[in-house]
């Protein structure tokens, strides 16, 4: 099959932010791992509703509280239809991934799970896919059993076999890893927790915006992923959970908008997913997760992932050709993340550096420290790509890493 | 390389973070602490040997970080022996106020210590790294108020 070439710098234009310059060089923003700039459709979405629809929703009797109820409810299908879930109320609106994943493990842990119990999860989780885990451990008794990962940085499925028992009552782990980019091996691995009679929970964070999620065919029993990584705005997030899983799951907070009827005496409380969106909402960041999934749409999620894979290419290329340069994460499918380290230079330093060069990169522990202890590193530089990465930009990381070694070779 | 690069990656700086000086433990140490910015991992162990008349007698650490975290730390333990708690005390005030663009008084400071501090001070420019700068004089407090770990976090 041949494709038509992917038009970045068409797509580059609808980043307002792009356009500017960081220390007198062009800015190359590869940060998007940790956050991804908003296209101006996100940014009017938002700011079109505020101006012209926004009430609190599913209340007023009035014209704007309905109108922002039809427009809020209308992305949940959009997200439906995005990661192809079955049914619009497998969709719940959080404030994020950690607080998606949070919700699990205080509704679904602390109502199916007893001493004992043990949750799976990798070597290579993000810090929100371990620690809301270990306070299951610490208020319940469960236990913890770590998948170990290769040298190159992958989850082989034997180790997650060995890692199951009978006793296994979930597996969850990274869609794609923060650090080392690696992809997982989804399926197989939900396939397998489901053998062992567990449940998967899928951290998409690092997916989602990458390439097509379809959750019925992982058949992940949860995937969570945050708005923000989509090319939208902060504080929403996605919890899309089986509807016979949801429905079994009581509320976590307690509030608004969650209850059927309330007395003194007693309090009934509406089906999911409404039974887990106490209080106001973010409505006005649901729109615009909305117009992020729109926007992400139109471009093609193939088109985007064949792009970044090759800006993976040409950057890892480029990279490996640099004197002192190691790359972290040799996975034999890797996504658009990149983390490596230099013989000469602390990843700070590399990312002070680079930063005064116009390129924007994460440096640190990227909130795994446990992997970063299992690889033997305090830290590592991560540059990270997303639709608009182009090839300039990987040119402008390269000079700017060449500079490091000019510095402290 | 950029002139205002070049000002926080100073020779002295570059030198010292390759090569830190007095970098090993201290097993007669009467006062040590472990120093850590969580936020980007760096750790220093410190040791100090403090006399009966409250004179840094000796001081050493072990540790990993940044090229400016290893500097500072190895500048720090060449210009503390011989000083009094109080002395160093002053020294980590000049160096605090340096590091983020303060006017910083160096009367009656010693001059070689001024001299090592101002080549630090380029962090001014870099808010974000002020931290690096700090963390071994943070970890020198805790160690002489045997405070056993501090995070600058």
């Amino acid at each position: 099959m041949t494709s038509l070439p992917f038009p970045v710098e068409r797509y580059r234009e609808d980043f307002p932010i792009l356009a500017q310059q960081i220390h007198g060089h062009p800015l190359a923003y590869l940060d998007t791992g940790a956050s991804a700039q908003k296209p101006r459709a996100v940014i009017e979405a938002m700011t079109r509703f505020m101006e012209n629809d926004y009430a609190n929703i599913h209340r007023g009797v009035h014209e704007l509280s309905q109108r922002a109820t039809d427009k809020y409810e209308a992305v949940r299908s959009v997200v439906q239809n995005f990661i192809k879930a079955e049914h619009d109320d497998e969709i719940v609106f959080t404030h994020g991934a950690t607080d998606a994943i949070n919700l699990v493990a205080q509704t679904w842990g602390r109502t199916f799970l007893k001493a004992g119990d043990e949750i799976v999860i990798t070597a290579l989780e993000h810090h929100a896919n371990i620690v809301p885990w270990q306070m299951l451990r610490e208020a319940f008794g469960i236990d913890l059993r770590v998948v170990p990962i290769t040298p190159e940085g992958e989850v082989r499925v034997e180790d997650v076999k060995a890692a199951l028992s009978p006793k296994t009552k979930l597996v969850a782990f990274a869609h794609v890893s923060n650090v080392l980019g690696t992809v997982l091996p989804a399926k197989e691995i939900v396939a397998l927790a489901h053998e062992a009679g567990a449940l998967a929970l899928v951290d998409g964070c690092q997916s989602i915006s990458h390439m097509p999620v379809d959750v019925r065919d992982m058949d992940a029993d949860f995937f969570v992923f945050s708005g923000h990584k989509l090319y939208g705005p902060t504080g929403i997030g996605v919890l899309y959970g089986k509807r016979e899983i949801l429905s079994r799951m009581p509320p976590w907070q307690g509030g608004g908008d969650m209850i059927a009827s309330v007395t003194f005496a007693e309090t009934t409380y509406k089906e999911p997913p409404h039974r887990f969106e106490a209080g106001t909402p973010p409505i006005t960041e649901v729109i615009g997760l909305g117009a992020a999934i729109d926007y992400v749409s139109a471009i093609g999620m193939n088109n985007i992932a064949q792009h970044e894979k090759d800006i993976l290419a040409y950057a890892t290329e480029k990279l490996s050709r640099v004197d002192g340069m190691r790359i972290v994460g040799q996975a034999k499918n890797k996504s658009g993340i990149i983390s490596f380290i230099m013989e000469q230079a602390h990843p700070h330093d590399i990312g002070t550096i680079l930063d005064r060069h116009g390129v924007a990169i994460r440096a640190g522990h990227h909130c795994a420290q446990p992997l970063m202890e299992h690889l033997g590193l305090v830290a590592t530089a991560r540059a990270s790509f997303g639709l608009y990465t182009s090839r300039e930009d990987i040119d402008a990381l390269v000079a700017a890493v060449e500079k490091v070694e000019e510095i402290f070779g | 390389m950029d002139n205002d690069l070049r000002d926080l990656y100073q020779d002295l700086i570059l030198d010292h973070g390759k090569h830190p000086r007095n970098f090993h433990a201290l097993p007669n140490a009467n006062h040590e602490a472990l120093g850590h910015n969580p936020l980007c991992g760096d750790k220093i162990n410190l040791y100090v040997t403090v006399d009966a008349q409250n004179v840094i007698q000796d001081v050493a650490f072990q540790g990993s970080g940044c090229a400016i975290s290893m500097a500072s730390a190895s500048m720090m333990t060449e210009m503390l022996k011989g000083k009094t708690a109080e002395e160093a005390a002053r020294l980590f005030a000049y160096l605090h106020d340096a590091c983020t663009g303060k006017s910083a008084d160096k009367a009656g400071l010693d001059e070689d210590a001024v001299d090592r501090i101002n080549a630090l001070s380029g962090v001014r420019d870099y808010p974000i790294r002020v931290k690096c700068a700090t963390l071994a004089w943070h970890t020198l407090q805790a160690a002489l108020k045997n405070d056993k770990k501090v995070s600058t976090e």
